[in-house]
C-alpha cells in the first residue's frame, strides 16, 4: 500500500512541506517546488503595497499544490482568526497554519492563543495546523480542538539550528494520533531526515532552502533526506547496542592461533 | 473624501464604491481581498459597497511566507 500522509480529505505523498518566504527572486519558488515535487506550500497575507505591483506569490505556485495560509503577524487569537478569514476569501482552500507570536526575539509560538484560534477556526470549517512549542498536554488539547496536525518547532524560526526539541517531539509522535510536523529551525537535510526517522508525518522547511546558495539544489537535498528518513522509519527495526556486534563472520580468519 | 486605507489616511476623489476604489488604485482584482470597516467584502459586492467619509479599508494579498 502506498505510504501517504492523510490530512483532512487529502492524501499527501510528499512529506516535505515548503515555505515561500525569503526567496531572493520569486521566480525561484516555482523551480524549487517543481524540483522537490512539494504538494503543500505555505504563504502569508499582508497589506497590499501599491508601489510593488508584482508580489502575487500565487503566480509562482503550481496549481496542483495545496496552499496553507500562515497567520504570521498575528499577536493573538483574534488576529489569527481575522487573517484566516481573509485568506479563505482568496479562494485557495481552507488550510490554515496558525502562527501566533508575541515574542519578537525568539519568535516562539503562543500555545494558548493558538489553541483559542484553533478552536474557533475548526468550528468554521478550516483545516487547522497550529505551529506550537512542543508540549504533550498542549498537543492533546489541539487534538481535542480538532486540529488536523500539530507543528512543533525544531528550533527558532529561521535559526537553522536543527531539531533541538527532539525528546519532546518524540514524545508527541508516540502519544498523539494526528500527524506531528516539525516546522521551523531545520537547517540541514540530515535534520529533516532525523525528524522523519523518529516518526514525524512531515517537515516544513523554508529558510534553509530559500537562503541557500542554490535553492533548487537545496530543495532536492531536503527532498531526498525526507524520503530517506521516512523509508528508514518504516523499515528499520534494528536494535541499538552498547557493545560492538561484528558484521563479518567470526570464522575462517587467515591466522594460525585458534 | 478621506478614507483610511491600510492604516493610512488618503484623500480619494471620484470613488463612490469599492469597485471604483480598486480600479483607481490599479489593483489586480484576482490577487486581493478587501475588508470594509472590518467586514470582508467579496468581489461580487464591491460595486454595491458604497464608500463614506472615514471608512476603514484593508486591502491584502498573499506574499511569500513560511
Amino acid at each position: 500500500m502506498e505510504d501517504t500522509l492523510r490530512i483532512a480529505d487529502k492524501s499527501i505523498k510528499n512529506r516535505l512541506f515548503i515555505g515561500t518566504g525569503k526567496f531572493p527572486d520569486k521566480s525561484l519558488v516555482r523551480n524549487v517546488l517543481e524540483e522537490s515535487q512539494a504538494e503543500v506550500v505555505t504563504v502569508a497575507l499582508r497589506r497590499v503595497d501599491a508601489d510593488s505591483i508584482d508580489e502575487n506569490i500565487l503566480g509562482h505556485i503550481p496549481e496542483s499544490c495545496i496552499i496553507m495560509i500562515n497567520t504570521s503577524g498575528a499577536r493573538d487569537a483574534d488576529e489569527a482568526i481575522r487573517i484566516a478569514r481573509l485568506g479563505k476569501a482568496m479562494e485557495c482552500g481552507n488550510w490554515i497554519k496558525i502562527e501566533v507570536i508575541s515574542d519578537n526575539k525568539y519568535l516562539l509560538p503562543d500555545n494558548t492563543e493558538a489553541l483559542k484560534a484553533t478552536e474557533a477556526l475548526v468550528k468554521e470549517g478550516f483545516t487547522v495546523l497550529p505551529y506550537m512549542s512542543p508540549d504533550l498536554s498542549m498537543a492533546k488539547r489541539f487534538v481535542e480542538a480538532g486540529a488536523a496536525a500539530v507543528m512543533p518547532l525544531g528550533s527558532p524560526i529561521g535559526s537553522n539550528r536543527g531539531l533541538k526539541t527532539e525528546e519532546l517531539v518524540r514524545i508527541m509522535v508516540n502519544e498523539i494520533d494526528i500527524p506531528v510536523i516539525v516546522d521551523a529551525g531545520i537547517g540541514w537535510p540530515s535534520e529533516a531526515a532525523a525528524c522523519m526517522e523518529l516518526g514525524c508525518g512531515a517537515v516544513l522547511v523554508n529558510t534553509a532552502i530559500a537562503t541557500a546558495d542554490d535553492p533548487v539544489a537545496a530543495a532536492r537535498a531536503f527532498s531526498l533526506a525526507v524520503i530517506a528518513g521516512r523509508t528508514a522509519y518504516l523499515n528499520s527495526g534494528m536494535a541499538v547496542n552498547e557493545d560492538a556486534k561484528p558484521s563479518s563472520p567470526l570464522t575462517g580468519f587467515l591466522r594460525d592461533d585458534k | 473624501m478621506i478614507l483610511r486605507i491600510n492604516g493610512e489616511e488618503e484623500d480619494i476623489a471620484g470613488c463612490d464604491n469599492l469597485l471604483e476604489l480598486i480600479n483607481t488604485k490599479r489593483l489586480k482584482r484576482e490577487a486581493i481581498v478587501v475588508e470594509h470597516n472590518r467586514r470582508i467584502v467579496l468581489k461580487e459586492r464591491w460595486r454595491e459597497t458604497v464608500l463614506s467619509e472615514k471608512d476603514n479599508i484593508e486591502i491584502v494579498s498573499f506574499v511569500g511566507g513560511g
